[in-house]
């Protein structure tokens, strides 16, 4: 479903991916993880066109995001982001936060948007504060709605950018129990984070990522079992001491 | 220095009060229809200086140092006597000639350019100061780039300049005293008018003083009431916690 083949970007003359390929098929979990500035949340920026890339491509149910005649908007009305930092709407209710794309993008009714985005609201255990606004709420419950929102266009797929770093300890729970519902229904998941626990649990696969480049890309089990890389293997020790 | 005789009295007799009056009514009158070109016009060029388009960001900038920075008493002169003289012969003609109100209309024209030079600044930097991430949320779900500035950015951006935008259209009045220049009778050039034709100066110019200070007062309540109307619900709560 999504193909990202040799893909390289550039900041200048600094080269923050290098030749990255991966596949994801339709259905499937990957946790993408390595240490900061390795390229794993600008290589999932790239997938929905969110971040330019120079070399390479990147295919979205076969359609090309770097290609200049690709209508962008359409394609990421399809793939649902998740951002660190939530990126809710401040000057609007959580609702109309879940509702706004719906009406304007895929030209829904605008009543039945919004008993779409209740259920969605139900779905992410936050029906109650449907009327409330974002930042009387806590970061829990706020990358809570950024999941619904992102859900309310029913997106092909689902790309998280550390979508608990942000928060506090006790809030990362929360998030994560919506994250493996969602996969445990089938949704096809970019995930970069750290929670290797999660990786364990829900990941088909774990592509590890260091100085551009995709370093390790394995079955969820050989990625923790097996043997890897040097780096990879320096990188787990220093994320699991805890 | 002989004893001066104050005579208040002059202020309230006809024909002066109504002098008074009427450099009042188009003191206001060019304030607003000068406003309503800076608060649009700014607005486009200030919009435009935050555009991914070159080109369209630097006719945003070269108009910002244009006007802003010639002197605005020199730029009541350019629109009054120069630029008729330097456009087309039948345009120039009829600006001169048939242009209802030349005077009037010249002055409105100048006050509206020259502050929407400064009313782009404060768009700019007000839609500058929303989260770059924001408009990625936006964009992330499928929005355009031109929805994402119409129902995110620009209310975000707008609430934050609401105190600027009020200083500046108080500059607005105060600048429109220049348009006496050019022979507009609106309230500085009444009382100085009233001044030559009584010779009380001290109580002419007391009473425009006092005018302006009045009028200001009332913009300034006015923008107040708006702002406590409309706050951003999250952002003051926001701020409230932090």
């Amino acid at each position: 479903m999504i193909a990202v083949q040799q893909v390289s970007k550039w900041y200048g003359d600094t080269r923050v991916l290098n030749g990255c390929s991966t596949t994801i098929a339709k259905g499937e979990v990957v946790v993408v993880c390595g240490p900061s500035g390795s390229g794993k949340s600008t290589l999932i920026k790239c997938i929905n066109g969110l971040e330019p890339f120079q070399q390479g491509r990147i295919l979205v149910d076969n359609i090309s995001v770097g290609d200049r005649a690709t209508n962008l908007p359409k394609l990421r009305a399809r793939v649902g982001m998740v951002f660190q930092d939530f990126q809710l709407y401040p000057h609007k209710t959580v609702l109309d936060n879940i509702t706004l794309a719906p009406i304007q993008v895929a030209k829904r009714d605008k009543t039945e948007a919004e008993v779409a985005a209740m259920k969605l609201l139900t779905r992410v255990d936050l029906e109650e504060h449907a009327r409330k606004y974002p930042a009387q709420l806590s970061g829990g419950q706020q990358q809570r709605v950024a999941i619904a929102r992102a859900l309310a266009m029913n997106p092909i797929a689902m790309l998280f950018d550390e979508p608990t770093s942000a928060l506090d300890p006790e809030m990362i729970t929360e998030v994560l129990d919506v994250m493996i519902k969602l996969a445990e229904d089938g949704m096809t998941m970019i995930v970069v984070t750290h929670e290797m626990g999660f990786a364990r649990r829900v990941a088909h696969r774990v592509v590890f990522m260091d100085m551009g480049e995709i370093v390790e890309d394995r079955p969820t089990t050989d990625f923790f079992e097996g043997a890897v890389s040097e780096r990879a293997t320096r990188f787990l020790s220093k994320i699991l001491q805890h | 220095m002989q004893r001066y005789q104050w005579d208040w009295g002059v202020l309230f007799r006809e024909p002066y009060f109504g002098w008074l009056l009427s450099g009042l009514g188009w003191t206001l009158f060019i304030a607003m229809l000068a406003w309503a070109i800076a608060f649009s016009v700014g607005s486009t060029i200030g919009i435009c200086r935050t555009l991914p388009n070159r080109w369209l960001r630097a006719i945003g900038t070269a108009y910002v140092e244009i006007f802003r920075n010639v002197p605005l008493l020199l730029q009541m002169f350019l629109w009054f006597f120069v630029l008729p003289e330097l456009l087309p012969r039948e345009a120039g003609r009829w600006m001169k000639r048939d242009m209802p109100n030349p005077e009037l209309t010249s002055a409105v024209l100048c006050l509206g350019f020259y502050h929407a030079s400064r009313v782009a600044e404060q768009v700019r930097s007000g839609i500058d100061s929303v989260a770059q991430g924001l408009s990625r949320a936006g964009l992330a779900t499928g929005l355009t780039l031109g929805q994402t500035y119409r129902h995110i950015l620009m209310p975000i951006a707008y609430r934050l300049i609401v105190p600027t935008l009020t200083s500046e259209f108080l500059g607005i009045i105060k600048n429109s005293s220049i348009a006496l220049t050019i022979g507009v009778l609106e309230l500085t050039n009444q009382s100085r008018q009233i001044e030559s034709f009584t010779f009380r100066g001290f109580e002419a110019f007391t009473a425009a003083t006092v005018i302006y200070i009045a009028v200001s007062m009332v913009a300034l309540g006015l923008a107040r009431m708006f702002e406590r109307r409309s706050p951003i619900k999250g952002m003051m709560t926001r701020e409230a916690n932090s």
